[in-house]
């Protein structure tokens, strides 16, 4: 039995479906020339044809059409080559038109997958249902004045691709696992940069939850969480809730909620929301949009190698493990840092020193690979001192540490400090010999059968040594004296 | 298909209308004459046929991803009926 | 010969040979308006210092030699066309504060031509209606009058009656409109003018104020077939700003005009002999062939079954795509605010205030034609019905090269007629939106007067982008008819 909330007439499985509007990384937006990026001042990044302007008409952005095509096609999906603009007509204030421009019936991309993994190894497949096109709406501040709302329209216009999974799902680790890899897929695509507390990259799940073997449920939908750890949150709350209004012999209503990450709870949103009648109709203003085959297939020809894909070379080029892998795999900057690093060295050594020293350091100061104080380069450096023996591995690790705080390279370190590894047998035999003789009671017991002090004495020659000393060298000479 | 008031009143609403109750009779029977005329095409017979959207079926045209529009604030913001600084002002909206 | 009373080819000729000059022109008609437009209402806004400035540099461009084709020549322009620096008012209170900062692509290349704007012409609002009548500023006046029945006031016809009555009465030497469902061929035909209707995709609809987005079209209305060819001419082309645009060149349509028709099939459309149309329009209709056959044209009866419900296609397709285009007019960013400190009731309010009632029903309709429920039985039908509509027109163009038909089943009808029943006005668009439907280029062209002294039109309908059959034939129809007649209230008179 996989996840399941255990209620008092017994256990509940979990439906989870994700919707993502994702942010399109293009220099221009959707339908206007207006710019994409942001970080502006307000309404400077605005056309007439973003504030809907009388008479204004929206041309596609060829860009965006094609990020839409490689997220499709990185995400394994059905490509159609005819697709239609829809209005999907509201009124609020920020949305000038009041219509959006989206794709209804007809989106750009059909059926797809992604495999996600999971922490006890396992993979699992979660289809993607379809992917279309769409306008952002303006922003809306409602903390600037006491009794108006300010409109901003520089993000009206921008392109959002909305991706809906199947209802796939069975767990809140699922749901964390999907939203990571499609996050990551996009980000190697380049075609979003999955940020969401930006908000590039925005989430509304679909819950449901049934008895096992039961079909589904009614289901209700949390809008609006900002992070993957909220969304893993929400499910499990959300989840909750539901069971509790089954197990009550309550009928669940299905309606729009929201999440509230201080308590834990989700709530249904303030404003009743009332059934939105969308009124969809064909975009008169737009033509059907149809891609050439030709343009297609360079845009797959070109497309970068995919975490998957990247997943199984690294495993059998470097001889990785699938765990580790993973772990390289999951932001393109590290994969591309791995293969920097690993070239003409030991792949394997490469990874436990990134995946351990490197990460524990980035996280601890709470930087990404891309702002990492150590380089590839500089890692490498290390990795050929530890190799070719200049320094033994507990000494790596303390130059790590220093190349993390003062971004120094290793070899400047070493030879600053002093701490290349001591080599000549016969210093080490003199400090063998001295420990020993310190020690004559610990060696009495290690030779009545005592094995484990010869731990101790390694301890100690190392000590004497200031670590120094070249480990296996230690062995041997401590082995040859002690019998 | 007749509309009633209720429907009426909906429809207004969600074409953000608003209509005086005395003019409601008025504009239900005006909409309920237009809507009766227009039944005239549930006599034909459309199975089969693809609904034109539009006579030219080209195919959309594309434009480059340049950035040619926007730093228009003055502009954008000059007729605005409710401008506050760089933004247009509404009533506040509850969430 | 007063110089209002001049066509548009001749002006420009008159004004190459420097005979009089192009601020002389302009200064006629300046006044010409100062003395009528106060009774007509054809003009809601007179752009006096425009049109002296564009005159004075028309006249300076023909001094040195490069002057455009339209150079010096005064126009009034359709207050849909949102002109930059210049109220725009779409004949609504909504907009009635509302100054464009850009110029339409239509208006801009008019300008690039060295045309003179004289003012923005009056209109139903947004466009929606058959008389001129909805208007927020307004009714224009026909300048034609019964014979006998000096006092009623007719309407020009709609939606573009300011620019078809400006024309009528001299008060102008063109002017542009829009055609949606009829709103330039009708007002033309009322008012004893030329109007075209291109096809759809032909001119930018970039700045046009958008009412129906699949039909609306820009085109010229003229004194004569051959000026309507020199104004469309200048309007139409290509504009990558508005994606329903055609890509192709823009032929000669002057020389067009002087083509022979020798050989050429025309059309008669039977089911365009509405129940209940008067005698003398079939009578016209009947000359109308007879002239053409005269021309050397040859002339058969063809079927397009599906006409009758071409209006009632029009009014789901129309009013459901309007719907969603006057959304944006809330009071937030432009036009006419009802303030409150209810974001709800600021739209209502606004929307209650700033839109007439023809524009609201229309709204209505639109929208419930939309909502959840009845799109597949109303829109989807019509846009299927539309397609049956097209069929019928390419099945006989297959075998005739032009349609002729009458314009309107009636001449001008008295101001405040018809205004009960929504579905009476609906019925004088019955001979013009199925080419519209179609998206077909479509001509009206004056052909006679009915028994009151009324001007008639009859209409051509040809293929898709072959506006220069069209021009050729209405050229050799308005040649055979030699409609001379002028309206009563005209510059000068």
């Amino acid at each position: 039995m996989g996840y399941v909330i255990e209620g008092k007439t017994g256990p509940w499985e979990v439906v989870i479906g994700l919707e993502v509007h994702a942010q399109v990384i293009s220099k221009a937006k959707l339908f206007s020339g207006a710019a994409a990026h942001f970080g502006s001042e307000p309404n400077t990044q605005v056309s007439f044809l973003d504030a809907a302007f009388p008479g204004m008409l929206p041309v596609i952005n060829r860009e965006c059409v094609a990020q839409a095509l490689r997220t499709g096609l990185g995400l394994n999906a059905h490509i159609n080559l005819v697709s239609r603009f829809d209005r999907k007509n509201y009124f609020y204030p920020d949305l000038p038109a009041g219509y959006q421009i989206s794709q209804y019936q007809h989106p750009i991309v059909g059926h797809g997958s992604i495999e996600i993994e999971l922490a006890d190894g396992t993979t699992k497949s979660i289809g993607i249902t379809r992917l279309h096109l769409e306008q952002d709406a303006g922003k809306s501040l409602h903390d600037q004045h006491p009794t108006k709302s300010y409109i901003d329209l520089n993000r009206a216009g921008v392109a959002l691709m909305e991706i809906v999974s199947e209802p796939d799902l069975r767990s809140p680790e699922e749901a964390g696992a999907y939203l990571r890899k499609l996050r990551s897929i996009m980000r190697y695509l380049g075609t979003c940069d999955g940020n969401m507390e930006e908000g590039s990259l925005r989430a509304d799940i679909n819950v449901s939850v049934r008895k096992p073997g039961e079909p589904f449920r009614t289901r209700c939908e949390v809008k609006n969480v900002n992070s993957i750890r909220f969304v893993m949150q929400a499910i499990e709350a959300e989840a909750k809730r539901q069971v509790e209004v089954w197990e009550s012999g309550g009928v669940l209503e299905q309606e729009t909620r929201l999440f509230d990450p201080q308590r834990g709870v989700t709530r249904a949103m303030r404003s009743k929301e009332e059934a939105h009648d969308y009124r969809y109709f064909p975009d008169p203003d737009l033509l059907p949009l149809v891609i050439d085959e030709a343009w297609l297939e360079e845009l797959r020809a070109n497309l970068p190698e995919l975490p998957d894909a990247k997943k199984r070379r690294f495993m059998q080029q470097y001889g990785l493990s699938g765990y580790d892998a993973t772990l390289l795999v999951g932001e393109k900057a590290t994969a591309d840092y791995f293969e920097e690093v690993a070239k003409g060295r030991d792949a394997k050594l490469c990874a436990n020193w990134m995946i351990g020293e490197l990460f524990a350091a980035l996280n601890r100061t709470g930087r990404g690979i891309e702002q990492s104080p150590v380089s590839a380069q500089a890692l490498g450096e290390l990795l050929d001192l530890l190799a070719d023996g200049t320094i033994s591995g507990r000494i790596a690790k303390d130059v790590f540490e220093i190349m993390v705080e003062t971004g120094e390279r290793p070899a400047g370190i070493v030879e600053r400090k002093g701490l290349r590894q001591v080599t000549d047998s016969g210093a080490i035999a003199e400090a063998v010999a001295a420990v020993l003789a310190a020690h004559p009671k610990e060696v009495a017991a290690y030779k009545a059968g005592k094995e484990r002090l010869f731990g101790f004495f390694v301890g100690q020659v190392m000590k004497a040594m200031a670590g120094k000393a070249n480990p296996a060298l230690v062995n041997e000479l401590l082995k040859q004296r002690l019998g | 298909m007749s509309l009633d008031s209720a429907t009426v009143r909906r429809i207004a609403h969600l074409a953000r209308i608003h209509l005086e109750e005395a003019d409601l009779p008025r504009l239900q029977a005006e909409l309920n004459g237009i809507l009766g005329w227009i039944e005239q095409l549930n006599e034909l017979d459309v199975t089969h046929v693809e609904p034109l959207t539009g006579p030219t079926q080209m195919a959309l045209k594309m434009r480059e991803d340049v950035v040619t529009d926007g730093n228009i604030r003055e502009q954008i913001l000059a007729n605005a009926p409710d401008r506050a600084g760089d933004y247009f002002a509404v009533p506040k909206v509850v969430e | 010969m007063r110089l209002t009373e001049l066509s548009l080819a001749e002006a420009r000729k008159r004004l190459h040979r420097r005979e009089f000059s192009a601020a002389e022109l302009t200064e006629a008609h300046l006044e010409a308006i100062a003395a009528l437009n106060p009774r007509l209402n054809a003009y809601i806004t007179v752009t006096e210092e425009l049109a002296k400035a564009q005159a004075a540099a028309a006249d300076r461009a023909l001094a040195r030699g490069d002057a455009g084709p339209l150079a010096g020549i005064p126009l009034a322009i359709k207050d849909l066309f949102c002109t930059e620096g210049i109220r725009t008012t779409a004949g609504s209170r909504i907009l009635a504060p509302f100054v464009p900062p850009y110029e339409s692509t239509v208006t801009a290349q008019l300008k690039r031509d060295g045309a003179v704007f004289l003012g923005k012409a009056n209109l139903d609002e947004f466009a929606m209606g058959s008389s001129n009548m909805t208007s927020a500023f307004g009714p224009v006046e026909n300048p034609w009058k019964r014979k006998g029945d000096e006092a009623a006031r007719l309407v020009p016809g709609g939606s573009s009656g300011g620019s078809a009555a400006a024309v009528a009465a001299q008060l102008a030497l063109g002017a542009t409109g829009t055609d949606t469902g009829g709103s330039i061929r009708q007002p033309a035909a009322f008012c004893g003018i030329a109007g075209i209707k291109p096809t759809y995709g032909r001119c930018s609809r970039w700045g046009i104020v958008a009412f129906a987005s699949s039909l609306d079209q820009a085109g010229p209305f003229a004194r004569t077939v051959e000026d309507c060819a020199i104004l469309l001419r200048s309007m139409a082309g290509h504009d990558p700003k508005d994606s329903t645009s055609a890509d192709r060149p823009v032929p000669d349509y002057e020389a067009a005009c002087r083509r022979s028709i020798k050989g050429l099939k025309i059309g008669i459309p039977r089911e365009y002999r509405a129940p209940g149309m008067p005698a003398e329009i079939e009578q016209l209709w009947q000359r109308g062939i007879a002239w053409l056959k005269d021309a050397g044209a040859d002339a058969q009866e063809v079927s397009l079954p599906h006409t009758k419900y071409g209006l009632a296609t029009y009014y789901i397709v129309a009013p459901a795509e309007a719907s969603s285009n006057l959304a944006r007019y809330d009071g937030v960013r432009f036009g006419m605010r009802v303030e409150s400190d209810d974001l709800l009731e600021l739209y209502e309010r606004t929307r209650a205030q700033g839109f007439g009632p023809e524009v609201k029903r229309r709204i209505l309709i639109g929208t419930y034609v939309l909502s959840a429920g009845y799109y597949e039985a109303y829109y989807l039908r019509a846009q299927k019905v539309r397609a049956l509509i097209l069929r019928d027109f390419t099945e006989a163009f297959s075998r005739v090269d032009v349609l002729l038909t009458p314009t309107a089943p009636s001449a001008a009808f008295e101001q405040g007629a018809k205004m009960d029943d929504p579905v009476q006005m609906y019925l004088n668009d019955i001979f013009t939106v199925p080419a519209s439907m179609a998206g077909l280029p479509a001509i009206s062209v004056p052909a006679g007067l009915d028994a009151q002294g009324l001007p008639l039109g009859l209409q051509l309908i040809g293929r898709p982008f072959d506006e220069e059959t069209v021009f050729a034939v209405a050229s050799a129809l308005e040649r055979a008819a030699g409609f001379t007649h002028l309206p009563q209230i005209r510059a000068g008179v």
